[in-house]
């Protein structure tokens, strides 16, 4: 069994233990009748050395998911339900929304750390970058010393390919790309196990883009941490990501393997977001892209969230919200669709059999000793 | 000289309806970035001892080199696009031809005829040509409703349109921009719209004056990804049915070949490559395209395996940013980032030379004439370019950087 992925994906035969693990989170904004449901009970498992890519348009939750499994989420974010488990080692379990403030002190950054989507904002505009590394590191690892922090900083730059002369610079000095660098860097400075990254190129060029996605790739590959990559660019997590959850007003409505979900994907939102993006190679094609426009979390469609942009709505869709069940396909995928749990067969675009289904089968294969 | 004409344009319509002949615009510089830039300059152009006068007392205006030597044409029933980074020049150039900004040097032609300087008959012009801005949230006055929005340009330009009341005349319009039904939207506010919506009025409204030029600056860049595309249609079917000549700026390659006949790519204010959209993206010739496409996200690549030479040699290139515009580097723009940099490419700026029907190309490489000297690979180091060689870069004086 382990024979069929072995050239593919040698990453992937490694211990694919699960690292976080988040059952039917919600987090409301406000409370009461006119509370917010932004997101509204995800199921997510990041495994070691992972990407995970989060794909969702503007008011999707996908930030507002990444902020509530690392605690940063402010009023009035409230989490209402679920549970978030970090299972730093094997057989060790910590409740993340149980955890006090001092808990989550050490596990912040050391293990979780986050890279915000704007580098301007994220770093202290009157501080030089080297003090804003060494800060990191002197907080946690006090037993460095101060040359200490300072060459460990120096080497986290070198890292990210800037020059250990940048040290003094202020944030206004370097470019966008060299500041995302720069906290990219920030976030490895104490090896953790997860970093979650909110958009991280989103305002960058495309070239600048592809330069810090392919260092950071190098750089997982080296360490070994694994990502929560959230972005609306669904054709750059097909690229960089190993697995993908797909998300629609506060709901996670697909789950698979990147491959998987860009050949085959099941949920109809998902088939309008691929067709959203026009090909940079073959024959042009007319795209539609997906009729109307996301809904307002304040009023929600009942049913299935989805239906009213849906061309393949049945009857149930209307009044039954489906959940996010897994396929009875082999390759551990999930979808929220009827039109994959009902009784009926599912429509040719979204039946479409998945490529190599034997390399698309590793996440259960992985779960196996 | 950089100076592309656009090919692909209908043979049959002959005049193309807005033209722009050699446009260049320099911004001139105030403030800490001239004194920045005249304490760099100092070590290089004369003794340390010597420089009491004051940064650039001798080295003339400071300017922003933001589009240099630009030619472009506008045909009716086309859409052009041009690509290109923030700070390519690329809404420099919108906004010249749009003639909301006067150009350095160049002139524009519309309908063949050449534009007088100056604000001589603007609204004459602004019938003709119209812009739809990138950023839909603030190009509509939140205190105004749809109505309004429309009716402002058909009574600035006192275009009543026969047998049709103003409310009329705002309904058809809303309906050519597929907001139906149109009497629902006419009385919202901009706040009661979406995105999508909201850049559909921006649209109407340019469309209020009956134009025959649209100038599009990255109109899809702030909508959400699933509503961009019915955007991109609806400017393709404006140029289907009405024949209107189309400018789409854009810094997303993939929705420019998909949307355009003709694709123009911008690197530091020169056009370096213009050809047929298709033609443009399936076989760029010159180094900067090849390097816009190598970076796109391109989800095909995900099943090729990584790290292979061709993506090794692309990433070589990539090294770098693109250059300060105040001193751009002699010869080539792009020769200091340039995997295919020749001795000549260091010295004299390239021609466009033509590698295929109406596909032109701003690089030495295609020149056939050179000899083995000018042909001999320029020696240089292409190192991870630290900030020092773009001090510039996170507050340039330059005005697209509003772009991303």
């Amino acid at each position: 069994m382990t024979a069929g992925q072995a050239p593919a994906a040698p990453a992937r035969a490694t211990a694919w233990r699960p690292l976080l693990e988040v059952r039917g989170l919600c987090v409301d904004y406000g409370a009461g009748p006119d509370a917010v449901h932004a997101v509204a009970g995800a199921d997510l498992t990041l495994h070691a050395g992972e990407v995970l890519g989060l794909a969702g348009e503007s008011g999707s939750g996908k930030s507002t998911l990444a902020y509530a499994i690392t605690r940063l989420l402010r009023a009035p974010g409230m989490i209402t339900g679920g549970s978030v488990d970090y299972h730093p080692e094997p057989g060790r379990t910590v409740d993340l929304l149980a955890a006090g403030e001092s808990g989550l002190r050490v596990l912040r950054w050391s293990q979780i750390s986050v890279v915000m989507q704007s580098a301007m904002n994220a770093l202290n505009p009157v501080l030089s970058i080297g003090s804003q590394l060494t800060d990191v590191l002197r907080a946690h690892q006090p037993a460095l010393g101060k040359a200490g922090a300072q060459d460990r900083a120096a080497g986290l730059l070198a890292m990210v390919g800037i020059s250990a002369d940048r040290l003094g610079s202020h944030p206004h000095q370097l470019s966008g790309g060299m500041r995302q660098r720069v906290m990219i860097a920030m976030a490895l400075a104490l090896e953790p196990q997860i970093v979650i990254m909110d958009e991280p190129t989103t305002a960058l060029d495309v070239v600048t883009q592809r330069d810090i996605l392919e260092e950071l790739m190098e750089l997982r590959a080296r360490l070994g941490f694994a990502v929560l990559f959230i972005t609306h660019d669904l054709s750059l997590l097909i690229e960089i990501a190993d697995s993908i959850a797909v998300m629609y007003a506060g709901r996670l409505v697909e789950r698979a393997d990147a491959t998987a979900l860009f050949r085959a994907p099941r949920h109809p939102y998902t088939l309008g977001l691929l067709r959203s993006f026009p090909a940079l190679h073959g024959p042009r094609q007319h795209l539609t892209g997906i009729p109307g426009s996301p809904p307002d979390l304040r009023g929600l469609p009942a049913g299935c969230v989805f239906h009213p942009r849906c061309r393949y709505a049945l009857d149930r869709c209307r009044t039954d919200a489906p959940a996010l069940l897994p396929l009875a396909e082999d390759g551990g995928r999930l979808a929220a669709c009827w039109l994959q749990h009902g009784a009926a067969a599912a429509p040719a675009e979204l039946a479409v059999p998945a490529p190599g289904a034997d390399l698309a089968a590793a996440p259960t294969v992985r779960t196996q000793p | 000289m950089t100076q592309l004409r656009l090919a692909g344009q209908p043979p049959a319509t002959g005049t193309p309806l807005l033209e722009a002949r050699n446009l260049t615009k320099h911004f001139d510089v105030h403030g800490a970035a001239r004194r920045r830039s005249g304490r760099r300059a100092l070590p290089q152009r004369r003794r340390p001892m010597a420089g009491a006068q004051g940064p650039s007392a001798d080295s003339g205006p400071v300017v922003v080199h933001a589009v240099e030597d630009v030619s472009l044409a506008l045909a009716e029933g086309q859409i052009t696009a041009v690509v290109g980074e923030s700070g390519s020049g690329k809404s420099t150039l919108a906004r010249l031809l749009a003639r909301l900004i006067k150009p350095t040097a160049g002139e524009l032609l519309l309908g063949g005829r050449p534009v007088p300087p100056g604000r001589r008959d603007a609204r004459g012009y602004a019938r003709q040509v119209q812009m739809v801005l990138q950023d839909p949230f603030s190009s509509l006055n939140p205190v105004h409703d749809v109505r309004y929005h429309l009716s402002r340009p058909l009574r600035v330009h006192g275009l009543p349109t026969p047998g049709l009341s103003l409310d009329e005349t705002i309904i058809s319009l809303l309906e050519r921009v597929a907001l139906t039904p149109a009497d629902q939207f006419i009385g919202k506010y901009p706040h009661e719209l979406s995105g999508g919506q909201r850049q559909r009025v921006a649209i109407a409204r340019a469309l209020a004056v009956r134009p025959r030029v649209l100038l599009a600056d990255e109109p899809v860049s702030m909508l959400d990804v699933s509503i961009r595309l019915g955007i991109l249609n609806l400017l393709g079917d404006l140029r289907d049915t009405e024949r209107l000549a189309i400018l789409y700026i854009t810094h997303d390659i993939a929705s420019a070949r998909y949307l355009a006949d003709t694709i123009a790519v911008m690197y530091a204010g020169q056009i370096v490559e213009a050809g047929p959209a298709q033609a443009v993206t399936d076989d760029p010739a010159h180094p900067y395209t090849q390097l816009l496409l190598g970076a796109a996200p391109d989800p095909d690549r995900a099943e090729q395996a990584p790290g292979t030479s061709a993506s090794r040699a692309s990433r070589a290139g990539r090294r770098g940013t693109p250059p300060s515009l105040l001193a751009p580097p002699p010869g080539c723009r792009f020769h200091p980032r340039c995997p295919h940099a020749m001795a000549i490419c260091a010295e004299a700026e390239p021609r466009e030379f033509e590698v295929a029907g109406g596909h032109l190309s701003a690089c030495w490489r295609h020149a056939r004439d050179l000899d083995d000297a000018q042909a001999a690979p320029l020696l240089q180091l292409t190192p991870h370019r630290s900030a020092a060689s773009t001090p510039l870069a996170p507050h340039h004086p330059h005005p697209t950087r509003e772009e991303t």
